[in-house]
């Protein structure tokens, strides 16, 4: 049977206590706080998180393609699922990947793509990754209730942890959030109308049909995961869909991660496979231009993929933003003015020439003398061996600052930049600087993990690479 | 085996233009600036020179960059860049002309325009093109940050905490910035306290404001011949020129930031660089057979790890050293006082080198292509005794040294050169 093989999940380092926006704004205080990607973070980046999570333990060269949720995606035109398959260093042949984007519910879609194709034998294992990085007004309705957070799932036909046992989908042409293009926040419609003729309406209707379906009740799931806008809508759909809200739903997170678009029901989802036992039924609904539902059946599987970050290391792992306006310089929501500098500059062949470096964080392990380096040289630093390399992976070691500086003037939103140089053992040593960090707990012989980043905007392009990080959690 | 070049050239005359952010002058003010007054200095004229060298770090610049300026009518000219090693390499590839006997009589022309860009510190890249993602690539003037991961790494190695180590940094500001306030022609004349030091903005931690220097620009400028032939063109010093006892230049295979290997708290270009000239020369005692020393400070830790590199000191001792006021002249009670020392005790280390007593990189200022033959400049001033002020002249001086590294810590483009009186 088809069914989900492992998770994985991302909840960005920094969060903004909805007290500061409620100062900022002097707007009523809906309390808790929500996820805040860094500057250097967007849904690409995010999703490379959550698809490493869920890699953990397996073999990388099993994977046959990847599908990329998003309403964010940081191309409009150019596939962003290849790029955050080559950061997560899978296959290259024999591989597809995809964007699925415009909708909230791109994540169950593209669920329901890779089931297919297992099912339709054009593959055995495919990951699903969906990330957001949504931008909300500022002092909109949607400004304290959007967050940022990125979930994945590998769906396979063997070693299956949740068995697909039923779904049940509508599509439904409705208004009710849009982004045309060249929008840079989401626009929407009164609100009653908005719930009560769209969200409502609609995700009743796909539940119903799901149960009548398979001739299910609410009592028969162990677990409700679905959508909603807000908080209490959500509270009043449990209630008309007859679920017990103590017991049975699962929470959606707004109080610590806020709504995050196509990422927020499979974070749900992950959250729950965190606790969800052998046998257990959860019922997955998911909202948006329409509704998808799941009914999933967990199985013994589940307790050989538990060591993972997932929703609830990430969730314990956090920085409190200091203040509202901290937030508008994350999300760039004004006109800076920097020193004066020369504009950001890349080139993109010599990105190219060097992709298994830049994307993929390969350093070369010279055959003669055992020493790693990186960039790749023609001739050893070490022995002055000439072209006798194979490629090793950096990005999954973890290494120890060996020196450090506080760059207070360097062309970065954030500062300072810490600047440092990293010891992996095997002779390697990094250059590269360091995000997710208070900078008073930066200090010599830490411990620090490498994170993939969008870095700068040079020719006009997103420049991902990897910095090093504090080991998050 | 080779020979030595000791003795073979001799400086027949040297220039210095104004130096500072000159926003009225450009390139060709100075470079015209500092060859007629060399030229003057030697007492030779434009037309006899055969050939020329020019060292530009930072633009595009060819021979011509001096050739249009100065109308030299269709002679050889070369340009040259190694980093801020750049204004002795020009001097270096002059000589080996002359000592060829290619050439006769050559002018050497180092130079900086900096201050055209619209922002503080140097224009974006460096030592080469950086990459765009893993280079310093959007790193505009990212050198304060390179060093300073060398004074993290020091004060760590060595147990100096923050507080301590940021005040052995600023007695090197402080005494450079006492010399470069009693020289007329330093970019930044001022006296600074060890507190202003201390309590700058930082720049990049651990460095501060005045942990860096300037950002100038300038020119300097040699007329150089064979030792045999000065008495053919030496006009005006027939008997006090300069001789050139040893160049060393030095470059590394730039793997420092890449490799386990390279501790950052020496600096190994240096290390090799000196070594060529001191063997060239016959210095096996830096800090006693030396009367003074220009060395490279572009950031203050520089310094502070040259002496130790460069021999002036025991690797690790560069504290004692500096304490013992081993890099300032013996009688400076003024500077004593700046320093936080008793003003009338004699200095506890013995065997004092003074260095950078023009103020050094810090505060004379730093036209990257010119500062080499800057820093021969005022060696060749001092050892004439021709300092603009008697207060900053040394007594009787016969033997200097200069040094430059480009680049950064891990990657070096380092040169080296003695000059002194003939013997």
């Amino acid at each position: 049977m088809v069914g989900i093989t492992s998770y994985g999940a991302y909840i960005p380092l920094y969060r903004l206590s909805r007290d500061e926006i409620s100062r900022a704004w002097s707007r009523p205080n809906a309390g808790g706080e929500k996820a805040v990607a860094n500057v250097d973070e967007d849904s690409i980046t995010m999703a490379v998180e959550a698809v490493i999570d869920c890699l953990t333990g397996m073999d990388r060269e099993l994977i046959d393609g990847l599908y990329l949720a998003t309403t964010t995606a940081p191309y409009k035109e150019k596939l962003c699922a290849s790029i955050v398959a080559v950061a997560a260093d899978l296959r290259k042949e024999q591989f597809f990947a995809a964007d699925f984007t415009s909708s909230v519910r791109a994540g169950t879609m593209a669920m329901k793509a890779s089931i297919d194709a297992i099912k339709g034998g054009s593959a055995k294992k495919v990951i699903v990754a969906a990330s957001d990085r949504r931008v909300p007004a500022p002092n909109s309705e949607f400004e304290p209730l959007f967050g940022d957070s990125a979930a994945a799932f590998v769906f396979g036909d063997s070693d299956v942890a949740v068995n697909i046992e039923g779904n049940y989908s509508i599509s439904s042409e409705f208004m009710d959030i849009w982004r045309r293009d060249g929008d840079k926040f989401p626009r929407t419609w009164e609100d009653r109308f908005v719930l009560e003729e769209g969200y409502q309406k609609l995700l009743q209707q796909a539940v119903s049909g799901l149960m009548n379906k398979y001739s299910l009740t609410p009592k028969d799931f162990t677990k409700a995961i679905f959508y909603a806008p807000t908080a209490r809508s959500h509270a009043a759909m449990a209630r008309s869909l007859g679920f017990d809200a103590k017991t049975q739903v699962q929470d959606p997170m707004f109080a610590t991660v806020g709504n995050t678009g196509t990422a927020f029901v499979p974070m749900m989802l992950v959250a729950a496979l965190e606790e969800a036992k052998p046998g257990d039924k959860l019922l997955l609904a998911n909202y948006g231009d329409g509704a998808d539902c799941y009914i999933l059946v967990v199985t013994e599987q589940i307790e050989n993929i538990r060591d993972r970050r997932g929703i609830k290391r990430h969730l314990a792992s956090k920085s409190i933003l200091p203040n509202y306006e901290k937030y508008i310089l994350f999300r760039d929501l004004m006109e800076w003015e920097f020193e004066r500098r020369p504009p950001a500059a890349s080139s993109l062949s010599w990105i190219w020439r060097d992709r298994a470096q830049v994307y993929r964080l390969h350093g070369q392990k010279c055959r003669r003398c055992g020493w790693v380096q990186f960039p790749r040289q023609r001739v050893c630093i070490n022995c002055q061996a000439k072209d006798d390399f194979e490629d090793v992976s950096i990005a999954d070691k973890k290494g120890n600052l060996f020196t450090f500086t506080h760059d207070e003037r360097a062309m970065v939103p954030i500062l300072p930049e810490i600047m440092c140089e990293i010891d992996f053992g095997d002779g390697l040593r990094l250059y590269c600087p360091m995000t997710d960090r208070d900078p008073e707990k930066v200090e010599i012989g830490m411990s620090v993990e490498m994170t993939f980043r969008n870095i700068h905007e040079g020719a006009d392009a997103h420049n991902y690479f990897w910095v090093c990080r504090p080991i998050r959690c | 085996m080779a020979e030595s070049m000791k003795d073979k050239i001799a400086v027949i005359g040297m220039g210095c233009s104004q130096v500072g952010e000159l926003w009225n002058m450009d390139a060709d003010d100075l470079i015209v600036d500092a060859t007629y007054k060399a030229l003057a200095d030697a007492g030779v004229e434009l037309k006899n020179i055969e050939a020329a060298w020019v060292g530009v770090a930072t633009s595009c610049a060819t021979g011509a960059s001096i050739s249009s300026p100065l109308q030299l009518q269709y002679i050889p000219v070369t340009r040259v860049e190694n980093a801020c090693a750049t204004g002795t390499e020009a001097i270096r590839n002059a000589a080996f002309s002359v000592i060829a006997k290619v050439y006769d009589l050559v002018l050497v022309v180092g130079y900086e325009k900096l201050k055209d860009s619209g922002f503080g510190g140097l224009g974006r890249g460096g030592v080469e093109k950086p990459h765009p993602v893993y280079g310093d690539g959007q790193a505009v003037g990212r050198g304060p940050g390179h060093y300073a991961l060398t004074a993290t790494r020091y004060f760590h190695r060595y147990g100096l905490g923050p507080e301590e180590g940021k005040g052995l940094l600023a007695k090197i500001s402080v005494k450079s910035h006492y010399n470069g306030f009693r020289n007329p022609s330093a970019h930044l004349r001022r006296e600074v306290s060890l507190d202003t030091v201390i309590n700058a903005p930082i720049i990049s931690w651990p460095l501060g404001l005045y942990d860096c220097c300037g950002v100038t620009d300038g020119a300097a400028a040699a007329i150089i011949c064979r030792t045999e032939d000065v008495k053919t063109y030496a006009q005006n010093h027939k008997n006090d020129y300069i001789t050139i006892k040893g160049i060393g230049i030095s470059i590394g295979p730039g793997w420092g930031k890449q490799s386990m290997e390279y501790d950052f708290t020496h600096w190994e270009e240096t290390e090799r660089a000196t070594a060529q000239a001191y063997k060239m020369a016959g210095i096996t005692d830096p800090r006693r057979e030396l009367d003074l020393a220009e060395v490279h400070d572009c950031f203050s830790i520089s310094e502070l790890i040259v002496y130790e590199s460069a021999g002036y000191c025991e690797k690790g001792k560069a504290k004692d050293y500096i304490n013992g006021g081993a890099f300032i002249q013996a009688d400076q009670p003024r500077l004593r006082g700046l320093l936080g020392d008793k003003e009338d005790e004699p200095l506890p280390m013995e065997g004092q080198l003074p260095v950078n007593i023009s103020g050094g990189l810090k505060s004379f200022g730093h036209p990257v292509g010119a500062s080499g033959c800057r820093e021969l400049y005022e060696i060749y001033t001092q050892i004439q005794g021709k300092a603009e002020l008697p207060s900053r002249q040394l007594k009787t001086p016969k033997l200097g040294m200069t040094h430059n590294q480009g680049g950064h810590p891990g990657k070096f483009m380092c040169s080296s050169l003695i000059a002194g009186l003939p013997e």
